[in-house]
């Protein structure tokens, strides 16, 4: 079956396509060049719309354990959202952290085909991937979170060799099914189980030894020496610490040149200047982003209004739980492998500390010059649930917009922010490189975020508009891997994505020591560890896709 | 005859995966590390292997058409026990959604205590590995632990090593409300828990002034339900003296009204610990009867644990409401589906005369037959699968140890739901 969208106008950044009228033909999900002497089964007329590969999400909360725990504790929040089934589509509920039917939905709805849950505790990556697995419409994947598990504190305690802790990253990841790696709070989760409550840069584990500084660069080096396209996924230390600009930049420092994403980066761009003793970061985040190559992040930018956060990083939420709104929380220590936490927010323009946050991460997108490198996320729900996206590109697209808003916020943030000193809008290629081709770069997907030939046609379709709310939040049309699925900004047909996940080599005797460790010290066989293959395909609806490592034949 | 080794359980709750079977045919024996939860959990033989439809044998696809047609034409259809594994649950959550029903979970009465508790001001919990390596003071709140799960104490407090204590024997054990029925929680060096014996009815009282205690507020009295304030003194200083207390219950054992508060009670002593300086963490004891993973299926779907409802066609919560016996004596239900595909003698409740459709594991002895009655596989014995352990976090892979033949309990409840659209 051949389809023709015809007359489309092009953002298709990974092959440098800007704004180009451009018929796309799809072939057995696949985008094909336009083939000689055959007639398409199916026509669109999308004469004049914009044209954009499906959008890529790399960083949102949709699969795990501590997700479900914060679904669970805000019924309220589902009440005042509930979704009821249709024909095709599953009922449920939103608002901050939805069920996973509507979250599948609600992405689509807006465009979206893959999302990427960035904490995926080894030891529950099973129900990551359960979650995930009841996702329809979206791609997915996982970054498996280490690096305040036990066993690899021992490792460093131990000064086991880079390439010992290799093999057990590797190793982890194979085991978890995941395409990256993720650090939370370096060596802070552990921390927190000794009673320790804060945790800087350069700051030893009491009972390890370690800082997370050694713990960064032991991460990032092997992550880069596996040969992993995705960056160590680094949550920094001293989230929302006032001041935690400093460890942010010295962060940066600390990885020596090596790969790093620096993921929801405006939680960790805090000054201490001003009479509230908080101001923004952005400035100096921006300027050290521009100039280390090696950096990339997502912005994890903030909205007004109700939403609950939910984090690995059980020692910071823990600290934050005062904040609760409506004051009640959940902090868990897991399976000496991480830890969570649970505090819902209402985030409030009225509030200097909340509306210097927005300005914050709005001033970050802003001044971090390479589209490349940094990433469209509310970390989603942490920041506001996902669905405000379209709110945000207009933000970042339309500055009359922008100052209008900021002229509304708590008017001591809105002096203490230059914001409003700052012309640039994003063009549409910007928009179409942050939540399109970057995303799908810099997280090693071949095939995925791009229009060109061969690609899988995960395409977006929408009608142009100055409001770039409306024109992002209802696209025209969504295809899945060919398959027209959103029409009118409506799910018309329910599908079901793959699972992406890359899997570098490794040593096998590396179990014959975690097999032992298993046994005395965990709670499970390590032959049940692992997750299998089968048990994210057995259903009859999930799939696997394995990418290359850098270097590696696709 | 096979042997299969590390066979983990979905019958204790708390995740055991060490126990070795043996398969002969359809005979399973478990030949290690068994125990008197286990042990009949996994050697209950099959009995019945037809579907019946009003007591004569059918082809499981008259018997899903029949349960169809039941439901169909339901004003109030309720779908209870939930008693499966994950696809299990999926699968009934597909039906209910479809069909309007009511879901329900066999354990919720117990579990609501917990959840109305969490909902309202949260918890800090913590999970078995760190109980296994960390704690050095465990106190369990009004519940007999090893008749709960007989081998906790053997494999999460009496290891013989453990990453961050010098000696695992030494960890202290105190009960406050029942007292223990047996002497697993002896320590290796022989010494005996520290009892706090009260009625559990006292639990609201004791837990209250405990708390109080460790808030340090005055307290103006010598005894509370017969237990000297002195001696909750002790355990409140030893609570902000241990490096990793644990405080344990279990929802389903504190039967008595408004246990929820006692609940929360708990978990706020907890949150006081950590307020003044110290770690220490809950643990909600559960897990059995596949609870934790109806909860966690029916959260992730739904956003609500497992006591709603799909009557209106949106996912609507109530831990009140939708309680089948609750229902049942209030002539609200007029179709009933029970699924519990673990427990041969956890059948449906009595519902009078109301037509009833169970999804049971084989062996399953009716006083009055149901409407129809489809005896499906265990998973973990008959299919793989997965289930949740008490601690929430943990899904653990379930294994298939011999070919029955019986269907899964999806493959039953996917059956009924497309022949709903017929």
């Amino acid at each position: 079956m051949l389809t023709k969208l015809t007359g489309g106008i092009v953002y298709d950044p990974a092959n440098k396509v800007n704004g180009k009228k451009k018929d796309i033909y799809i072939k057995d999900g696949k985008i094909v060049n336009k083939p000689r002497n055959v007639e398409p089964d199916k026509e669109y007329n999308i004469t004049g719309k914009v044209v954009m590969a499906g959008a890529i999400d790399l960083h949102t909360h949709i699969g795990g354990g501590k997700g479900n725990i914060a679904r669970m504790l805000m019924p309220e929040n589902h009440r005042i959202d509930a979704v009821a089934h249709t024909g095709i589509k599953r009922a449920g509920t939103g608002h901050a952290m939805p069920s996973t039917f509507i979250t599948g939905y609600r992405y689509a709805e807006m465009g979206y085909t893959a999302a990427f849950e960035p904490a995926v505790l080894p030891v529950n990556a099973r129900q990551a991937h359960m979650e995930m697995g009841d996702v329809p419409m979206l791609d997915k994947g996982g970054y498996v979170l280490m690096g305040s598990d036990d066993y690899f504190l021992r490792m460093m305690t131990a000064n086991k060799d880079q390439q010992a802790i290799n093999d057990y990253v590797a190793w982890t990841l194979r085991a978890a099914q995941g395409i990256g790696i993720k650090v939370v709070n370096p060596g802070g989760i552990s921390a927190f189980k000794f009673n320790q409550r804060q945790l800087d840069l350069d700051e030893k584990n009491k009972h390890y030894n370690v800082t997370p500084r050694d713990i960064l660069k032991s991460l990032a080096t092997a992550v880069k020496e596996l040969g992993i396209k995705h960056p160590l996924h680094v949550h920094g230390s001293n989230l929302g610490v006032p001041g935690n600009t400093q460890t942010t930049l010295d962060s940066i420092a600390g990885v020596e040149g090596l790969p790093m994403h620096l993921t929801h980066i405006q939680f960790h761009s805090y000054g201490t200047e001003g009479d509230f003793k908080f101001s923004s970061g952005a400035a100096q985040i921006a300027e050290s982003i521009n100039k280390n190559k090696n950096i990339s992040v997502d912005v994890g930018q903030i909205m007004f209004g109700q939403t609950v956060t939910a984090s690995g990083d059980n020692m910071r939420q823990y600290a934050n739980h005062g904040f609760a709104n409506p004051n009640k929380w959940v902090c868990m220590d897991i399976e000496c492998d991480a830890g969570c936490g649970l505090v819902p927010f209402k985030y409030r323009d009225q509030n200097f500390v909340n509306a210097l946050q927005w300005t914050i991460g709005l001033e970050i997108f802003l001044l971090v010059k390479d589209p490349w490198r940094i990433f469209l996320t509310t970390d989603h729900p942490n920041g506001a649930p996902f669905s405000s996206y379209p709110h945000l590109i207009r933000l970042l697209m339309d500055k009359s917009f922008r100052n209008d808003m900021l002229s509304s916020i708590h008017p001591e943030a809105q002096k203490m922010s230059t914001l409003g000193t700052i012309d640039r809008e994003y063009t549409m290629q910007e928009i179409a490189i942050l939540t399109r081709a970057g995303a799908a770069k810099i997280t090693g997907l071949v095939g995925r975020g791009s229009l060109g030939k061969d690609s899988w046609a995960d395409i977006t379709v929408y009608t142009e508009n100055e409001n770039r709310e409306k024109m992002f939040e209802k696209p025209d049309y969504v295809f899945k891997d060919g398959e027209m699925v959103v029409k009118d900004g409506e799910v018309v047909k329910t599908v079901w994505g793959t699972t992406h996940v890359v899997r570098p080599e490794y040593d096998k005797s590396v179990e014959k020591d975690l097999k032992q460790y298993f046994d005395k010290y965990l709670t499970m066989k390590i032959g049940n560890f692992a997750i299998s293959d089968d048990e994210i395909t057995e259903d009859g609806r999930g799939s696997l896709t394995v990418h290359p490592t850098v270097g590696e034949k696709v | 005859m096979t042997k299969i080794t590390e066979v983990p359980s979905p019958f204790c709750g708390i995740g055991t995966d060490d126990l070795t079977i043996q398969a002969d045919g359809i005979a399973i024996k478990v030949v290690a590390n068994g125990c008197a939860v286990n042990t009949p959990a996994f050697e209950q033989a099959i009995t019945d292997t037809s579907p019946r439809v009003d007591g004569k044998e059918v082809t499981l696809k008259q018997a899903t058409n029949r349960a169809a047609k039941l439901l169909k034409t339901a004003n109030q259809p309720v779908i209870g026990g939930c008693a499966t594994d994950v696809n299990g649950m999926r699968a009934l959550m597909a039906l209910a959604d479809r069909n309007g029903a009511v879901v329900d979970n066999i354990n919720f009465t117990g579990a609501k205590r917990n959840f109305l508790a969490m909902q309202d001001t949260g918890w800090i919990n913590t999970t078995l590995a760190e109980i296994k390596n960390r704690c050095d003071l465990f106190i369990v709140f009004g519940c007999d632990l090893e008749a709960f799960s007989p081998r906790f104490y053997e494999r999460y407090l009496w290891n013989k090593e453990a990453m961050f204590l010098d000696d695992t024997s030494a960890r202290e054990i105190i009960y406050i409300g029942k007292a223990p029925s047996g002497n697993a929680s002896t320590s290796p060096n022989k010494t005996k828990a520290q009892v706090l014996e009260c009625a559990d009815a006292d639990l609201p009282e004791v837990t209250s002034v405990l708390k109080a205690l460790i808030k340090g507020n005055p307290v103006f009295t010598e005894q509370v339900a017969g237990i000297a304030v002195a001696d909750l003194q002790e355990i409140a200083d030893k609570l902000k003296a241990a490096d990793y207390g644990v405080v344990t219950w279990a929802a389903g054992a504190l039967n008595f009204s408004q246990a929820e508060l006692t609940v929360q009670t708990i978990c706020e002593l907890v949150k006081d610990v950590n307020a003044s300086g110290v770690r220490c963490s809950g643990f909600p004891l559960g897990g059995k009867e596949g609870d934790q993973t109806a909860n966690q299926v029916c959260g992730w779907q739904t956003g609500y644990p497992a006591r709603m409802r799909f009557s209106s066609g949106i996912p609507e919560y109530d831990p009140f409401l939708y309680d089948i016996n609750a229902m049942f004596a209030n002539g609200e239900v007029d179709a009933f589906v029970w699924v519990q595909a673990f427990n041969t003698s956890a059948v449906p409740p009595h519902g009078g005369n109301i037509p009833t459709v169970v999804i049971g594991r084989s062996g399953m002895v009716f006083e009055e037959e149901p409407e129809v009655y489809i005896p499906v596989g265990t998973p973990g014995i008959d299919h793989t699968g997965h289930a949740y352990r008490l601690d929430n976090v943990v899904a653990i892979r379930l294994k298939k140890l011999r070919d029955s033949g019986l269907p899964t309990t999806a493959e039953v409840l996917t059956a009924i739901e497309q022949a709903l659209v017929i």
